[in-house]
């Protein structure tokens, strides 16, 4: 399934500007589509407008149109949405549930809300637990745990959902580089069974790894868009004010030192 | 300025529970810059909240300047211990910007004259001069955190505790906080960061602590904690060296723990 903004821009109830203009952006099955940009360019805006939270909850205007394989779902209410469309926030603490005794009960309180018969929540469940690698984690208390371990968690959760399309707002931003690559790679298994991703995040050097495209959001409008290699090494990025990845950095510095980034680049990996 | 020293510290939040620090012994000096790097869960943020009052030790002791931390009161540790949360809502409160700042200082006695230029100090090396009347909550979350670092920053601790300060910060940002760093250590005050950005952490400190479930494995200049003698240990709790560190042992430059150590070697 592919879910298409066309055209779409956004305003918040009561603000006098909108926060997103003119965004077009296809996620067919099996991408991997990198939301790069500044801080307040919008990139958590058209998270929640993706993800349909934006104006349905969250209230404010829309414009375009956002469609699932061709289907307009202006009119579709959150719940049906949301069986398509799963959406994991920057802060972790406002994903948790705040209801579950466990972080076992708390990875399948998605499914189980979705009426997935009991024997699949607890299959889905422990798979999700052992993708994040927090299956030791199972009985503890999910309010109890660290920043990072609930951002696992709060993945775990998404996973169990087992979602056509999946937005995520800068899921490693509280993780150890440990737990930075384990999303790296439960994304890039999501995408292979078929899931289309769409994750903001400011480490380009993890949208290096796991995305295909990316789109830079500069003041609500996509700045630059492209495949991965070319826009993450467009100039262009450091002047939008986006860390742009280790190799590249480094490259420039060379390049403005007089020497060629060829003789650093055989020394990668 | 305060010189820090910690000695055996033991903590365990739940008796018969794991330690979370599990006998950490260090001293920091007045105006060092220390980054504090180890997994989700090694002891970075227990050991901080000793520092200043928030945990109270196991067993060991911290010491200010040789007073023993238990002797303090928290207004007296607040004092001398400023420590800017990880997650900024947990520390935000105010109806405005200003008002945010002004509290830290206002509460240690500071009026006046001296509260006009803790504030705007504070506010200007965050970028925020210009958000004074705004509701910290129609900020963005990165804006958000900056100013969660300014109103700490604002009481003028002679040591600045930082858990995650980059985290959702773009490049300006980053830089933002760099320069921060360098600037309160360049008054004599002491800055000690908790962070996952490895790149962030040799380009901004001078000693870098490693911690592994509760212990301090490593603790050196970012040069010596980046060589390649000390990967195994690194990489035995998960963290990489930076790229440049790599590149540089690949191309035989001796240890290069930044772009700008590398590129100094090849001139």
């Amino acid at each position: 399934m592919t879910l298409t903004l066309s055209g779409v821009g956004y305003r918040y109830a009561g603000a006098d500007r909108p926060s997103l203009l003119d965004i077009d952006l296809e996620l067919p099955d099996g991408a991997v589509v990198g939301l790069a940009g500044p801080s307040e360019a919008g990139k958590t805006t058209l998270c929640l407008v993706a993800s349909g939270l934006a104006p349905r909850t969250v209230g404010g205007r829309i414009r375009g149109s956002i469609t699932l394989d061709g289907e307009n779902v202006d009119a579709w209410p959150m719940h049906r949405l949301s069986q398509q469309i799963g959406i994991g926030f920057q802060n972790p603490a406002t994903q948790l549930s705040q209801v579950s005794a466990t972080v076992f009960e708390e990875v399948a309180f998605g499914p189980m809300n979705l009426a997935v018969p009991r024997d699949e929540v607890v299959a889905s469940t422990w798979e999700a637990l052992a993708t994040m690698g927090i299956d030791d984690l199972a009985e503890r208390d999910p309010l109890r745990l660290s920043g990072g371990q609930q951002q696992l968690v709060a993945m775990a959760g998404l996973l169990a959902m087992r979602p056509a399309h999946l937005v995520l707002d800068e899921p490693t931003a509280q993780l150890d580089p440990a737990g930075t690559t384990l999303v790296g790679e439960a994304i890039a298994r999501l995408a292979s069974d078929g899931t289309s991703i769409l994750i903001a995040e400011q480490k380009t050097d993890l949208l290096a790894t796991v995305a295909s495209r990316v789109v830079v959001l500069d003041e609500g409008r996509i700045a630059l868009s492209g495949p991965t290699d070319e826009v993450l090494n467009d100039p262009r990025l450091v002047e939008l004010g986006v860390a742009e990845p280790a190799p590249v950095r480094l490259a420039r510095a060379a390049r403005a030192a007089g020497i060629d980034p060829a003789r650093l680049e055989a020394a990668h990996g | 300025m305060v010189e820090l020293h910690a000695e055996g510290l033991v903590h365990v939040y739940r008796e018969g529970g794991v330690r979370a620090l599990d006998g950490v012994t260090c001293s920091i000096a007045p105006a060092e810059r220390v980054a504090l790097i180890g997994q989700n869960g090694s002891g970075k943020t227990t050991l901080v909240r000793h520092l200043n009052g928030l945990l109270r030790p196991t067993e060991g002791r911290v010491t200010l300047d040789g007073t023993d931390a238990s002797r303090l009161t928290v207004a007296q540790l607040a004092r001398r211990v400023g420590l800017v949360f990880q997650d900024p809502d947990r520390q935000v409160f105010a109806a405005s910007v200003r008002a945010e700042v002004e509290f830290g200082p206002r509460n240690l006695g500071a009026t006046g004259a001296d509260l006009r230029s803790a504030v705007a100090f504070a506010l200007t090396a965050t970028g925020l001069e210009g958000e004074r009347s705004t509701n910290p909550y129609d900020l963005g979350q990165s804006r958000r955190k900056l100013l969660a670092l300014a109103s700490v920053l604002a009481m003028g601790t002679p040591v600045l505790i930082l858990d995650e300060p980059t985290t959702g910060q773009d490049a300006r940002g980053v830089e933002r906080v760099r320069a921060i760093v360098e600037a309160v250590t360049g008054e004599g005050r002491t800055v000690i960061a908790i962070s996952h950005d490895m790149r962030f952490v040799a380009d901004t400190f001078e000693r870098v602590i490693v911690m592994r479930a509760g212990r301090i494995i490593l603790d050196g200049t970012p040069a010596e904690v980046f060589a390649r003698a000390s990967w195994e240990a690194l990489r035995s709790t998960y963290l990489e060296p930076t790229l440049a560190a790599r590149v540089g042992q690949r191309l035989g430059l001796g240890s290069t723990p930044t772009d700008a150590t590398v590129i100094d070697a090849l001139r």
